[in-house]
């Protein structure tokens, strides 16, 4: 199969990769731009670990074709820090214990951004529905819940 | 012992020295390994769950295109038992066995040549049930297997037989007011972390292997790697990488010894990675069981005797955890008479792996909703009954030992006066509660510490962080040098970096791999005090150690000015060279954790759905070091039995075949499935740790099981013995019993 060229911005930088046709847009991230920091724990579209922005739309990047990133833009956690230091979700999670092993981690601030982007005031039912996409096997979910929502307050009013 | 000490970094709540690379996605995980020229390896499966291998034809997928190496069970000539799963070799004894294995140039490649492999396969009867595998007749899993290794007897699906008892059973029950017991069925459940397996390996034209993967410990997977291709320990490196969850999943081998030798064969680097389907189909799961179990009291609520019959399933191979499992089943209680007999049954299922105080969750559910019957019928609160009889310091667990000081006391009195125990739950709602235990474990561990020559500390230990650990090492790190969490890090080695390390499970990295930083820091502290005394022209004997900082001791005549560890580090060249603490041990008394748990639920009678309301759990810590990582044992423990409880099981086809092998049908609870998960932590110091530490890890899981079947009991008014409690089994059973 001959490969694709595609022609994307990630994180706010343009960049071209070659593609299988049938690379997902999660292989094309890890494989082909090197930025790994979007897991993989299903490739089936049921966990969440490989959340990412497509054109500002929360997405599993692992049921969107490598190809389809052609003049679209995406944001993955490797840009969700800045030149400033952690976002203020990244910030809450590591206060919050929020993780343990951190394979899901990425996954659930990216979706967690993308909550508090579209709901900055969300309750506790809100965010439990918003990121029930997401698996995690080891928190148990309260200490992420109270991160999401730690994070909502401080972004709601700013020190 | 340093209860009476007062603790400056223990108990406080920093920021892990993992965290920002985590949050960022920085950190790298089994799967985020690539090498210059390296090539995927993909697995071919077994489609039958029991079936002769007749032929393997490699040819086929060698043509391919792309394809460098392929090898068949053969190629894996050691390993015994464990060799054989990870190739099978005469036989496939479940869904989704291993058969042969390629490497090519792409994963795609790799994945389409499978398809030219030949297997020819004489299809056996799959053996899917403890019921089926033990009846009278039954199809043999493996023909040579006989129970306890006991050749005078016909060959057997029963692996082996464990019996113990104490007093007289007969007695005791006829000394019982009131009875309860029943049958009680587990199914079998996987650990499902997040990361799938994942190795890259790569072996060089000295025989001199290296292999990246996720595990919870390198030197295991050093030693079985090696066993499997009959090299030395020596000839293997080890990297960890981070780890993405294995709640004892990842303590054995599937990919790595493939990977080595297709590496070898192919000459380059060779990347494996299994898919969430292979996850489940071949890796883990823990035993489905079937425990039948009986206890009796007097009207007072004093237990006179308790029985249980506890057969677990241990997958293709011998190794069910049915031994602790028959250890933790009456372990909360100081009894006269009891019996426990327990039965490794083998099933064409995948080898059962370890999964989060292995074997307690079966046993003890059955155990725990048979207290809360008795508890029932003599009209006790289920807390007092388990107060009536507590094990407690000094009493003689049914596995042997004494305990030392241990909580379920304190949890249970902890748990009676809890505002969440004390408020009745809502109207419609019911409560269960149950107790949870589990031994942990010590065991051996490495640790060196290292001084920069600005002072700052590095750790270098090997136990693989699964969840905070290195936290828990700079915290106890930061109090025994006294110095600031900040200026300490801590890292985790590969098994050519770091000094032997048991494998990070048995809840044994805080508590052994910690004393071995303490002992480290305590030779660090050592060495500064005989510097200072050199630099002081003092006796070593008259430097004490305040403060992170050498000082003359009281009453010594010197005018000199403290010395921190950065003033040492800084001149350490002139007073014998560079700071370097170590310690090695076996560390000994892991002291054994309880817990009390109970939570709040509804049913739904016209769905049958189970929906969990309120969740407390309460539990000894001994000392807890980080008590935010604590919680966060506790509540994973906590929604990972929740899950097993209400929805979790492995379900096979009449072929044995699974029919979900996937997180949309072997569903785990996610976040809207589940409420606040509420924690109090008790700390009865464990007197064989420095700092007082027990193991925190695995009781979590142990009591929700048998806490969920009760609060159903509660609201329903009959009891559902089996597990899942899922939409299906409650709705029949409301169908059948109204």
């Amino acid at each position: 199969m001959a490969k694709v060229h595609v022609s994307t911005t990630v994180n706010g930088q343009p960049m071209d990769v070659l593609v299988e046709p049938n690379d997902s847009l999660l292989d094309t991230l890890r494989d082909g731009l090197g930025l790994t920091g979007t897991k993989e724990g299903c490739a089936t579209g049921d966990c969440g670990a490989c959340s990412v922005m497509l054109d500002g739309r929360l997405v599993c990047s692992c049921l969107v074709l490598g190809a389809e990133a052609e003049g679209k833009t995406i944001d993955t956690i490797e840009g969700v820090a800045d030149s400033d230091g952690l976002h203020v979700i990244q910030q809450k999670f590591l206060e919050h214990a929020a993780l343990q092993c951190g394979i899901c981690t990425p996954g659930f601030i990216v979706a967690a951004k993308a909550l508090l982007e579209k709901n900055p005031n969300p309750d506790e039912t809100t965010i439990r529905y918003w990121l029930a996409g997401n698996l995690c096997r080891c928190t148990g979910y309260d200490k992420i819940v109270r991160a999401v929502q730690d994070a909502a307050n401080e972004l709601a009013s700013p020190a | 012992m340093a209860e009476a000490v007062d603790l400056k970094a223990i108990g406080t709540r920093p920021v892990r020295p993992d965290g920002v690379e985590k949050v960022t996605g920085r950190a790298n995980f089994g799967a985020d390994l690539n090498l210059p020229g390296m090539l995927h390896g993909k697995i071919l499966r077994s489609p039958h769950a029991h079936a002769r291998i007749k032929s393997v034809d490699l040819s086929g997928a060698l043509a391919v295109d792309g394809v460098l190496a392929a090898i068949s069970g053969k190629d894996i000539p050691g390993g015994g038992d464990l060799g054989d799963n990870v190739l099978a070799n005469e036989k496939v004894l479940y869904d989704g066995h291993a058969v042969a294995a390629v490497a090519a140039r792409s994963a795609f490649i790799a994945e389409q040549a499978l398809d030219q492999i030949k297997v020819e396969y004489e299809v056996l009867n799959p053996v899917l049930s403890i019921d089926d595998a033990i009846a009278d007749g039954a199809t043999l899993v493996n023909e040579s297997q006989h129970t306890n290794g006991d050749t005078s007897q016909p060959a057997s699906n029963i692996a082996a037989v464990t019996k113990f008892e104490r007093g007289d059973v007969d007695k005791g029950f006829a000394e019982a007011d009131a009875v309860a017991e029943g049958e009680f069925r587990v199914p079998t459940a996987h650990q499902g972390y997040i990361e799938p397996h994942a190795c890259t390996a790569t072996i060089n034209e000295e025989g001199k292997a290296t292999v990246w993967c996720c595990t919870q410990g390198q030197f295991d997977v050093r030693s079985m790697t090696a066993n499997c291709l009959n090299k030395q320990v020596s000839d293997i490196r080890v990297i960890p990488s981070e780890i993405g969850g294995g709640f004892g999943g990842k303590t054995t081998i599937y990919l790595e010894p493939v990977a080595v030798k297709l590496s070898e064969i192919s000459g380059r680097p060779v990347k494996m990675v299994m898919s969430r389907e292979e996850v489940f189909r071949a890796t883990g799961p823990t035993s489905a069981t079937l425990c039948r179990v009986k206890v009796g009291a007097k009207n007072d609520g004093t237990i006179t005797a308790a029985t249980a019959w506890l057969a677990y399933e241990a997958g293709a191979y011998p190794g069910a955890p049915v031994g602790p499992g028959c250890m933790s089943v009456l372990a909360p209680y100081d009894l006269e008479n009891f019996r426990i007999e327990g039965l490794d049954v083998l099933v064409t299922k995948p080898k059962v792996a370890a999964y989060r105080a292995p074997g307690a969750p079966q046993s003890m559910h059955a155990m725990e909703c048979a207290i809360d019957d008795l508890a029932r019928k003599l009209g006790m609160d289920p807390i007092d009954l388990r107060l009536k009889n507590a094990a407690d310091e000094g009493t003689v667990a049914p596995y042997g030992p004494q305990f030392p000081a241990i909580g379920l006391r304190a949890c249970l009195e902890a748990a009676k006066v809890h505002p969440n125990y004390t408020t009745p739950p809502a109207e419609g709602q019911g409560r269960g509660v149950a107790v949870g235990f589990w031994f942990n474990i010590g065991m051996q561990s490495s640790a060196e510490i290292r001084i920069a020559e600005n002072g700052a500390v590095t750790i270098m230990e090997g136990s693989p962080d699964i969840g905070g650990s290195r936290a828990s090492m700079c915290l106890m790190a930061a109090e025994t040098l006294g110095i600031p969490y900040e200026n300490i890090n801590a890292h985790v080695g590969d098994t050519e970096a770091t000094g032997y390390c048991n494998t990070t499970g048995g809840s044994r990295t805080t508590f052994a791999t910690g004393m071995a930083v303490i002992e480290a820091c305590e030779d660090i502290i050592a060495q500064c005090k005989e510097r200072a005394a050199l630099t002081w022209e003092l006796d070593v004997d008259q430097v004490d150690w305040e403060d992170g900082q050498a000082v003359p001791k009281p009453g010594v005549n010197a005018d000199v000015k403290p010395l921190s560890l950065a003033d040492i580090a800084r001149s350490a060249g002139r007073t014998g060279g560079p700071l370097l603490g170590r310690a090695s041990l076996n560390a000994q008394g892991p002291g054994a954790s309880f817990s009390v748990n109970w939570t709040d639920v509804e049913v739904d009678r016209e769905t049958g759905k189970v929906d969990v309301k309120a969740f407390t759990g309460v539990q000894d810590a001994g000392r807890a070091i980080h008590p935010s990582y604590v919680e966060g044992q506790m509540q994973g423990g906590a929604v990972q039995g929740l899950g097993w409880a209400l929805n979790e099981e492995y379900i096979y086809n009449d072929d044995g075949v699974m029919e979900n092998a996937g997180f949309l049908d072997y569903r785990v609870p996610v976040t809207s499935d589940m409420p606040m998960i509420d924690t109090q932590i008790v700390e009865v110091p464990n007197p064989s740790h420095p700092y007082g530490v027990r193991g925190v890890g695995e009781t979590p899981i142990v009591a929700p099981l048998a806490a969920t079947s009760n609060a159903v009991r509660d609201v329903l008014g009959f009891r559902i013995n089996d597990l899942p409690l899922s939409p299906p089994r409650v709705l029949a059973a409301i169908d059948e019993n109204e």
